[in-house]
């Protein structure tokens, strides 16, 4: 096979030998000559220019590069021309003049026409749909311990549009920033639409400081501030579904500060109006949610990254969705490591993920259903899970994850049975803006049953592009 | 309210402990432009570089140690068009840092140059397009030397007390660099109206200065992975065109470039692509010195054929 190719090439160079490519197999053509004669004019040039901006440069001022600039040589040009103008270099202060007043106008201004449209916000839309079947009654099904509150009960049997999005963000002014998100979603044929995040972000506050008011995810854990569509896995895990009812997002106010050191240090705080679980009823005046984080992280040579925190929320609740009226104290612990070489994560790798929940509650209980029938409810309970996801290449990747849940021994919702649940997932990727996952699942929800599920799910995201968080 | 108190000091002892005369801090997205900022600069100022040349920076995530570094930067120096628009800015919104959010701080290569290959229509249907045009403008060494002018004014803008510094180590790149781009025009001569096939459209400075013709690329559409249909629908205008080579930069895949290259017996070439591609490219200057010298080679070993 080689050597026929390397005949193959040979004769093809035979063949072709007279005409002009063959050429640059032997230096000695009038074409060769000519260019090299060229190449070696241009460089008599250049050291000619050299010579007079050394000159120039024994000044010791601006002068060498204009010096270099101003005779006609064809070096120079040819660079000129090259040069964005200062209307496309819109943030080049002091523009070196000759360079600049040199090159051709140019068009580099990107769509910054006038018009009333030319400051629309960046529009991103996320498209989500999917398939899922449980071989258990979804409607008969019941968490042991574990109430199911908010976002947090399984997909429903067949088809079903996920939670599509569509954002706008843009700069307000010198000083803010503004995002807004809305959803559509569809519960058992139902269209439901919503704002799932209203901000706005301070731009300018020095320090490292940064402030955040309006309706948004709190930045406790970490899957809690990402949107579901960057998960690696079709349903976010037991734990964010017991405890924060899928996600918890509010109308609040947010203070970050990331530390001026070599490794990645961020603390922070939240207030929340306190509407939505884990909370609920919107206690102490409308600021019944207070959380406070902190992450830290880093590189571990070029091929690791890694990122660790812990965070708590505290809630005064009346009439929550689980029944509960008291104080509410959940703490977080979580931790990512990746495993990427030379950190091309795209390319193939290795996401380890673990978040650890307990749950604190001090308070009452009422059933929902039957308000007459009340309870103290004085107790913990804990949940965790723990994730793997391996990238094979930019198409694939594959995962597991494994869930479980702590019930208390004692209260309202007291069970000797902890849930449990594994997943695998297998995800295929056109581009970085669609993918199609299959999700299989095993769960135990309460002593008496087990569901098996399949989910296949579409994923897109068209628009402006999205953000690769970590 | 510990936990505030904690910060207080912490804030507190951050404050304190920042030495009066600091360096001007520098970030640096891509290494081309950390190797030309020490030519600029030299130990003027601290440089971190956010990447490497054996990374894809289109698909860099916003990781906590870049974070960390945007954090405590006086300026920004990235190649800009769109090319690091899913990292840096969310590192900027994540970092706080409002010095390199805009204005001074904020310094992007491309838009110094005037950039090729801008769509005149913006659909994905045609792969990850960037509607400033092709970003990977360091491999021109005519708009590297746009691009030195241009930040060396906006060192000394930011940092006017080695101003003169910096004026005068631009002069000394200045004369360095126009030598060095005539050896490198006059090497490459017997490269011009060749033709290549590449990996990903990364390469069409080089080619715009060197008078290479570009007759495909692996990737379907940009961003798309080569499929098998897609390379083996390369295979007949790669052996007919007297083709040079099949280039790929460090950070990729060497397998589509090498299953082309054994089914047309044009050789597979990796080209550094930024500083720090190969041993040889240790700053810009070995860069192009390596790039010209691969691409040499690879003519040699056609013509041997």
């Amino acid at each position: 096979m080689r050597t026929s190719l390397f005949f193959a090439s040979m004769l093809i160079a035979l063949a072709t030998a007279p005409a002009a490519h063959a050429a640059k197999a032997s230096p000695q053509t009038p074409e060769q000559r000519i260019a090299a004669l060229e190449a070696h004019v241009d460089a008599l040039e250049a050291e000619l220019q050299q010579v007079k901006a050394a000159q120039a440069a024994t000044t010791g001022s601006m002068a060498p590069v204009a010096a270099t600039t101003a005779p006609a040589s064809t070096q120079q040009d040819e660079i000129d021309s090259l040069a964005a103008t200062p209307d496309d270099a819109a943030t080049a202060s002091a523009p070196q003049d000759t360079t600049a007043s040199l090159a051709a106008p140019a068009d580099n201004a990107g769509g910054s026409g006038g018009g009333a449209n030319a400051f629309n916000p960046a529009i991103s839309i996320i498209l989500n749909g999917s398939y899922s079947h449980h071989s258990l009654d979804t409607d008969a099904y019941s968490r042991s311990g574990f109430p199911l509150v908010g976002e947090g009960a399984p997909s429903a049997n067949g088809f079903s549009l996920g939670e599509s999005e569509v954002s706008f963000a843009a700069n307000i002014d010198d000083k803010l920033y503004g995002q807004l998100t809305l959803t559509a979603e569809s519960e058992n044929g139902e269209d439901h639409g919503g704002v799932e995040e209203a901000f706005i972000d301070t731009t300018s506050l020095p320090a490292g400081f940064s402030l955040r008011a309006g309706r948004f995810y709190s930045n406790i854990g970490y899957l809690n501030s990402h949107h579901a569509h960057t998960d690696s896995f079709f349903d976010r895990p037991l734990a964010y579904q017991a405890f924060l009812g899928n996600q918890y997002g509010d109308d609040g106010l947010q203070l970050r500060w990331v530390a001026p050191t070599s490794l990645f240090l961020e603390f922070g705080g939240e207030a929340f109006r306190g509407e939505n679980f884990p909370s609920g009823g919107a206690q102490h005046d409308g600021i019944g949610t207070r959380t406070l984080f902190a992450h830290v992280g880093g590189d571990a040579g070029s091929n690791n990254e890694w990122l660790a925190g812990v965070s708590m929320l505290k809630t005064r609740a009346q009439d929550a969705e689980d029944g509960f009226s008291g104080d509410t104290t959940l703490y977080i612990a979580d931790g990512t490591w990746k495993w990427a070489p030379q950190g091309n994560f795209k390319d193939g790798g290795i996401t380890l993920r673990s978040e650890y929940f307990l749950d604190d509650r001090d308070g009452t209980f009422a059933d929902p259903d039957a308000p007459a029938v009340t309870a103290l409810w004085n107790g913990q309970r804990r949940g965790a899970y723990l994730e793997g996801v391996y990238r094979f290449n930019r198409t694939w990747d594959i995962g597991y994850r494994y869930d479980k849940l702590w019930a208390d021994d004692n209260g309202p919702f007291a069970s000797a049975f902890d849930p449990w649940r594994h997943s695998a997932e297998l995800t295929w990727r056109n581009s970085e803006f669609s993918l199609v996952r299959l999700q299989l699942s095993h769960e135990k929800p309460n002593a008496a049953d087990s569901d098996n599920a399949v989910t296949v799910q579409y994923q897109t995201s068209l628009g402006a592009h999205g953000a690769h968080k970590f | 309210m510990k936990a505030l108190i904690a910060i207080s000091a912490l804030l507190l002892g951050a404050l304190a402990s920042n030495p009066a005369q600091a360096k001007l801090k520098v970030f640096a997205c891509e290494p081309e432009w950390g190797s030309l900022l020490h030519e600029l600069a030299g130990d003027k100022i601290d440089v971190d570089v956010g990447t490497s040349a054996l990374q894809d920076v289109h698909v860099i995530e916003a990781k906590p140690s870049l974070i960390a570094k945007v954090r405590s930067a006086d300026l920004v120096v990235c190649t800009g068009a769109q090319l690091e628009i899913g990292w840096l800015p969310q590192l900027i919104s994540q970092s706080g840092n409002a010095k390199i959010a805009s204005g001074p701080g904020s310094f992007m290569a491309a838009a110094q140059v005037k950039t090729l290959e801008k769509p005149t229509a913006l659909d994905r249907a045609n792969g990850d397009v960037h509607p400033d045009g092709n970003p990977h403008i360091q491999m021109d060494p005519r708009r590297v030397l746009i691009v030195a002018q241009r930040l060396d004014a906006r060192l000394a803008e930011l940092d006017p007390g080695n101003a003169a510094t910096y004026q005068q180590r631009l002069a000394d790149f200045q004369q360095r660099w126009l030598a060095a781009m005539a050896k490198w025009k006059a090497e490459a001569a017997p490269l011009k109206g060749r033709k290549v096939v590449v990996h990903h459209i990364s390469w069409v400075y080089l080619w715009d200065w060197l008078g290479v013709d570009q007759i495909g690329a692996l990737e379907p559409k940009p961003a798309v992975p080569p499929t098998a249909a897609h390379l083996a629908s390369l295979i007949n205008i790669t052996k007919s065109s007297d083709t040079l080579a099949i280039v790929r930069a460090a950070y990729q895949d060497p397998k589509p470039a090498d299953w082309l290259s054994d089914r047309t017996g044009v050789p597979a070439v990796t080209l550094p692509f930024t500083v720090g591609g190969d041993a040889q490219s240790k700053d810009l200057f070995g860069l192009f010195d390596s790039t010209i010298s691969k691409l040499l080679g690879a003519s040699r070993s056609g013509a041997a054929k």
